[in-house]
């Protein structure tokens, strides 16, 4: 799957589309995939403040519990309510129906120290060496 | 998300490891054993899950260990030996059946659950735990000295594949000269699998449903090729490669006990219900006494089976709540439920609040959710091709 080149991403496997001061956040495919089958998502309420690396939810596959990392700091305005009854489209489409929450930005300077997509692909490429090694 | 466990380099591997990277299959760290969790490119864990319930599926379960127990100089010594250091009867037991028993601490817990084989008149063979296997070869050859007995361990000289599923009869059966329809559950026999001959082929297995377990020579290339005409024999029921994660959902559903979770060291016979493995009355073994004095003071906790009633997931080591919000327990095992698309769990809580239907909240990540105890197992299959060990008193459950 292509990591769309608008997109800022962490090393922690999450993507920011930023839109003026209001950003949406998701997981990656790479995310998606290490997780399996995801069947559980916690977010937080609107107006939770969330602060970047902090925890901003919950992932859970049949396997495992995976916590979300806030890539940047601000308010969430809107969490997916579809993920509630549908988390699978986390799986079927990590950067666009299964986006997590917005968040308005209270840092907007926080987007440069994201990856962009080519520097995210060789973060992830060099995982992929070390796991097979 | 945090990273997956990445593999230890130093992690055991069995002769299938080659095998299961070519198939991409995401490989965890499981008792020291780099084993595949599941194979995202065949489906992942819950289409390996309901390949199991449905139809067949595979799994690599060579990590699991396997001791066996002969007569010394004279017949009789092998039997008191297992007599000794496990709860079950091995009187009991023909040659060519097995039975479910554990190995146990004085104290009455657990040193592992292992699966007894009568091979031959003196002569046993226990399949023991990966993550315990030199713990407990340690323990059986230390509890044994003073037998005439033979302990030897072969974990190493077998790859063990499990064929698991309500048509794993048809697909190996089309791989063996053994008439496997006259294999009752619990039962094994020795035939020719893959044109290897003297192979042992166990109607045993730890998904609830019929299946066999098979114990091949653990070469590499042996090995893959019995596992590529399992495959081939399997490919028109859509028979899936499975890992552990699978194997992990499909014992939960059926109740069946993991080592370090529902048993352990610090937990006994009664505690975990196991009560009908353990034979009080064939005299004497390592942990009898204790499960005496154990049985007089009476339980101060018992497993019960959890449905969650509101939103969330019970996973291992969550705390068990009251109404009123005390810690009352703990859960050993929880996970969504593939074939009954719940979330369930398995929990040590006071017999006092181990009614059907009682409430007990889970406290997940601060917050506490809602369950209910209900019936176990959670999944029970129909009886229907499998003829049974026991069928008098099975007829009733059906």
């Amino acid at each position: 799957m292509a990591y769309p080149t608008n997109y800022r991403y962490t090393d922690q496997h999450e993507w920011v589309d930023a839109k003026g001061d209001i950003v949406t956040v998701g997981i990656t495919d790479y995310a998606q995939h290490e997780l399996g089958d995801v069947v559980f998502v916690e977010l937080p309420k609107p107006g939770t403040k969330v602060t970047a690396g902090k925890t901003l939810g919950t992932v859970e596959s049949v396997k495992a519990v995976s916590d979300i990392y806030a890539p940047v700091s601000g308010e969430v305005i809107e969490a997916n309510a579809d993920l509630q009854n549908t988390p699978e489209k986390i799986n079927s489409d990590p950067h666009g129906a299964g986006w997590l929450v917005k968040v308005r930005l209270a840092n907007p300077a926080e987007l440069k120290s994201l990856m962009d997509a080519a520097a995210y692909e060789a973060f992830i490429a060099d995982k992929a060496k070390d796991a097979s090694a | 998300m945090e990273a997956a466990n990445s593999p230890h380099s130093e992690a055991r591997k069995t002769p299938l490891n080659a095998l299961h990277r070519r198939l991409a299959a995401k490989m965890v760290n499981f008792d020291g054993w780099d084993m595949p969790v599941e194979y995202p490119s065949t489906g992942g864990l819950v289409a390996e899950h309901k390949a199991v319930r449905g139809s067949v599926g595979v799994f690599d379960v060579s990590h699991m260990g396997d001791i066996r127990i002969r007569s010394g100089r004279t017949f009789g010594g092998a039997l008191a030996a297992v007599q000794h250091i496990s709860m079950n009867d091995a009187s009991q037991l023909a040659i060519g059946q097995a039975h479910y028993s554990a190995m146990l601490y004085p104290q009455g817990t657990f040193v592992d659950d292992v699966i007894v084989h009568r091979l031959g008149q003196d002569d046993y063979l226990l399949v023991i735990n990966a993550g315990t296997r030199q713990k407990d070869i340690d323990w059986v050859r230390q509890n044994t000295k003073d037998f005439d007995c033979v302990v030897e361990e072969l974990s190493d000289a077998y790859t063990q594949l499990a064929i698991q599923g309500p048509r794993a009869v048809d697909v190996l059966q089309k791989l063996t000269d053994a008439n496997l329809g006259s294999i009752k559950n619990y039962w094994f026999t020795h035939g020719t699998v893959c044109g290897l001959k003297n192979i042992l082929i166990a109607r045993t297995g730890y998904t609830g449903e019929d299946g066999f377990e098979i114990y091949v020579p653990s070469d590499r290339a042996t090995s893959e090729q019995v596992w590529a005409k399992v495959m081939e024999a399997g490919r028109e029921l859509g028979i899936l490669p499975c890992g552990l994660g699978a194997r992990n959902t499909l014992r939960l559903e059926a109740k069946m006990a993991l080592y370090g979770h529902e048993i352990s060291d610090k937990i006994n016979v009664w505690e975990a219900g196991l009560d009908r493995y353990c034979k009080m009355e064939k005299g004497n073994f390592i942990g009898r006494a204790a499960l005496e004095r154990a049985k007089s003071a009476g339980l101060t906790r018992t497993l019960v089976g959890l449905e969650m009633v509101e939103r969330g997931i019970a996973r291992d080591g969550y705390c068990c709540c009251n109404e009123a919000g005390e810690a009352i327990g703990v859960v050993t095992s929880g996970s969504p439920s593939p074939t009954l698309g719940k979330n369930i769990a398995l929990a040590y809580v006071p017999p006092a609040m181990s009614a059907i239907g009682t409430p007990i909240y889970v406290e997940i990540r601060s917050q506490k959710a809602k369950a209910q105890v209900v019936p176990t197992p959670f999944y029970k299959r129909a009886r229907k091709t499998a003829p049974q060990a026991v069928a008098s008193s099975t007829a009733k459950t059906v």
